[in-house]
């Protein structure tokens, strides 16, 4: 490695016209010591066969902040070593040959107050087509207290989303309206009033669930917020619909929130595709006007499932708690999605956190303080079932939203039955864990106990016993949990 | 209709010793365990009746079963709920919200629909229960 290379610093050779490599403009600076202002980006480089990782690392700092591949005269015009983001740390990733951890710290000067969309324009902005690099990946971010300071954070936040819905305790349960495509309006509000009813606390569209013409979303609204109504009525629950206000532009977006709020709605949803501006936007809305605001995270696995190239989803998450939503996917560690325990819960603890300490086991690279932001509500979605209970309330703790779509509308005796096998579950689990069972291991029996008393929950666990997704993650954290780990 | 409002409504209505169990969670958890009570159950009804204050310094949650049923001996026709206080940085609010009483009937709620123009409809849910002054609601 380039371990010595110098930043040139006699200014008539540094500003000579040429090309000249990015470690010897000053984007490699070994002996830098981060600020407590600094941004700091964590990256997974991936050098092109014969490519330094010290000029790599360099290059990446200068594509991200103020290089470009020729030298320019007019950087004497700024105050261009405060400005120029600095690599100074390059550690080869364990087990992983011809991939480096390149830590590079960015002056806070840099970035916009209270704009994500700021932030990632620099830092994932260009780089990630650069020639010189195979691949590249965003780990992991420490974002100083004084930008955190600039922004919303989530709307509501879990503490006052459990007041507005008078439900304390227990994690929140939810299910998805399936089939999630094709139901005209009318039906679609009978799934949510039966699930709701059962003993779901929410109920949620889905992703692509917009305005189509077998369902204009008018239609939905008012169906759902019938069944929202009568459910509550039914139970004497404070219950929700997740209405997602996704459209072509902020204007229709604005529209449809707004006629979710007239009509009572206590939450509105976006999907991840509608940009970091328009996520912005809405949180602003949601704060505005008592709103709780769901975000789905539509396509993020396009860029973060594989390993060597993309931004990691702890890094979206982060700035998604900047950004200011309510409740985000965060994976199930058992249901069909993406998602591996350890990595799966350093995005919980940065969902929920006051304060992430470095984990390394976890994924999690930097300290990282929220300076009392709100904490978001994660989400656990996607091939779940009561008979997982025992091992969701493990993994994922109380303040979460467990959604069984597929384990509530496809119970075998109806919808209601559905849901209420899965409250049952989740209240005798929550139960037996404050009395003191060991439910890790007691799970199935407490379950099988509790049924005696439900029989929509004995048909569920006899319908699901056998399911379960057992595949190799693709993203499993790179450092077991060893005390020797030099970070 | 049930209530399901609270931890533990879609179980078998806990008993003394369950109710002492679980507020003795509380209690370990460093979380202030108190009594409340209602006639009106609204889902929107925050602020029950405090039977005394939060327990702050109480180790036991004997006391708790005690109160309870002070709680009981005068209010045992009303829905009365066991919650338990977290005063800690970042959360300050509820942690745990269990009923352990409720009348014999309960009448549950009403949904009453004001129609407006364009197929909009406000609602308003109305516990059947408080059409009556308070104190007089359940037999």
């Amino acid at each position: 490695m380039l371990d010595k290379v110098q930043t040139v610093t006699d200014a008539k050779k540094r500003y000579s016209a040429g090309v000249m490599k990015y470690a010897q403009m000053g984007y490699w600076e070994p002996d830098y010591t981060p600020r407590d202002t600094d941004v700091i980006a964590l990256f997974r480089i991936t050098p092109q066969d014969g490519v330094d990782a010290v000029e790599a690392a360099a290059a990446v700092a200068g594509e991200s902040s103020t290089a470009t591949w020729t030298v320019v005269w007019t950087d004497r015009l700024t105050a261009c070593e405060k400005y120029r983001a600095k690599a100074y740390r390059v550690d080869p990733v364990p087990n992983s040959p011809g991939e480096f951890f390149a830590y590079i710290a960015y002056d806070l000067d840099l970035f916009e107050p209270g704009s994500i969309a700021n932030l990632t324009a620099s830092i994932i902005g260009n780089v990630f087509g650069f020639k010189p690099l195979k691949a590249l990946r965003l780990e992991d971010m420490r974002l100083p207290t004084a930008y955190v300071k600039t922004f919303q954070g989530p709307a509501t936040g879990i503490v006052v989303e459990r007041e507005r819905l008078n439900c304390y305790g227990r994690p929140l349960l939810g299910a998805t309206v399936k089939p999630k495509l094709g139901l005209s309006g009318r039906n679609y509000g009978r799934v949510v009033y039966e699930a709701l009813k059962g003993g779901l606390d929410f109920t949620k569209d889905d992703e692509n669930i917009n305005s189509q013409p077998f369902m204009h979303w008018r239609d939905r609204f008012l169906y759902c917020m019938e069944a929202v109504t009568r459910a509550s009525a039914a139970t004497g629950e404070v219950k929700g619909t997740y209405l997602n206000i996704t459209a072509g532009t902020m204007e229709e977006m604005y529209a449809r929130a707004e006629f979710a709020k007239s009509l009572g709605s206590i939450v509105v949803m976006i999907d991840l595709v509608i940009g970091y501006t328009a996520i912005q936007s809405m949180a602003k809305w949601a704060r505005d006007n008592d709103m709780i605001l769901h975000l789905h995270r539509a396509g993020h696995s396009t860029y973060t499932r594989q390993r060597s190239h993309g931004v990691s989803f702890r890094v979206i998450a982060k700035w998604m708690r900047l950004a200011g939503v309510d409740h985000l996917h965060a994976g199930t560690v058992v249901g069909k999605l993406e998602g591996d325990p350890a990595t799966t819960k350093g995005y919980y603890d940065i969902f929920r956190e006051e304060f992430n300490p470095q984990a390394l086991e976890n994924g999690i690279f930097f300290d990282q303080d929220w300076a009392s932001l709100n904490k978001m509500m994660p989400v656990a979605s996607g091939g779940i079932h009561a008979g997982q209970m025992h091992q969701l309330l493990t993994y994922l703790g109380e303040d979460v939203v467990l959604q069984f779509g597929g384990g509530t509308i496809g119970h075998p005796h109806g919808i209601a039955a559905g849901a209420t096998a899965n409250r049952v579950a989740l209240e005798a689990m929550v139960y037996a864990r404050n009395a003191g069972r060991d439910i890790w291991n007691e799970g199935p029996d407490i379950l099988r106990a509790a049924a005696e008393t439900c029989t929509p929950l004995k048909q569920a666990l006899e319908t699901w016993k056998d399911v379960t997704f057992d595949y190799a993650s693709t993203d499993s954290p790179d450092f077991a949990l060893t005390p020797d780990v030099s970070m | 209709m049930r209530l399901t409002q609270g931890q533990f409504s879609f179980l078998p209505d806990l008993t003394d010793e369950q109710i002492r169990e679980q507020a003795q969670y509380a209690i370990d958890k460093g979380w202030a365990v108190s009594v409340e009570y209602t006639d009106d159950p609204h889902p929107r009804n925050t602020y029950w009746e405090m039977w005394g204050h939060p327990m702050f310094d109480n180790p036991d949650a004997a006391a708790v079963v005690f109160e309870v049923n002070e709680c009981r001996k005068e209010h045992g026709s009303k829905y009365i709920r066991v919650i338990a206080f977290d005063s800690s940085h970042g959360w300050e609010s509820i942690r745990m919200s269990f009923i352990v009483n409720r009348p014999s009937d309960e009448p549950g709620f009403r949904v009453v629909r004001q129609e407006g123009e364009g197929r909009i409809i406000r609602y308003t849910v109305e516990s059947y229960a408080v059409r009556e002054p308070e104190g007089r609601r359940y037999a």
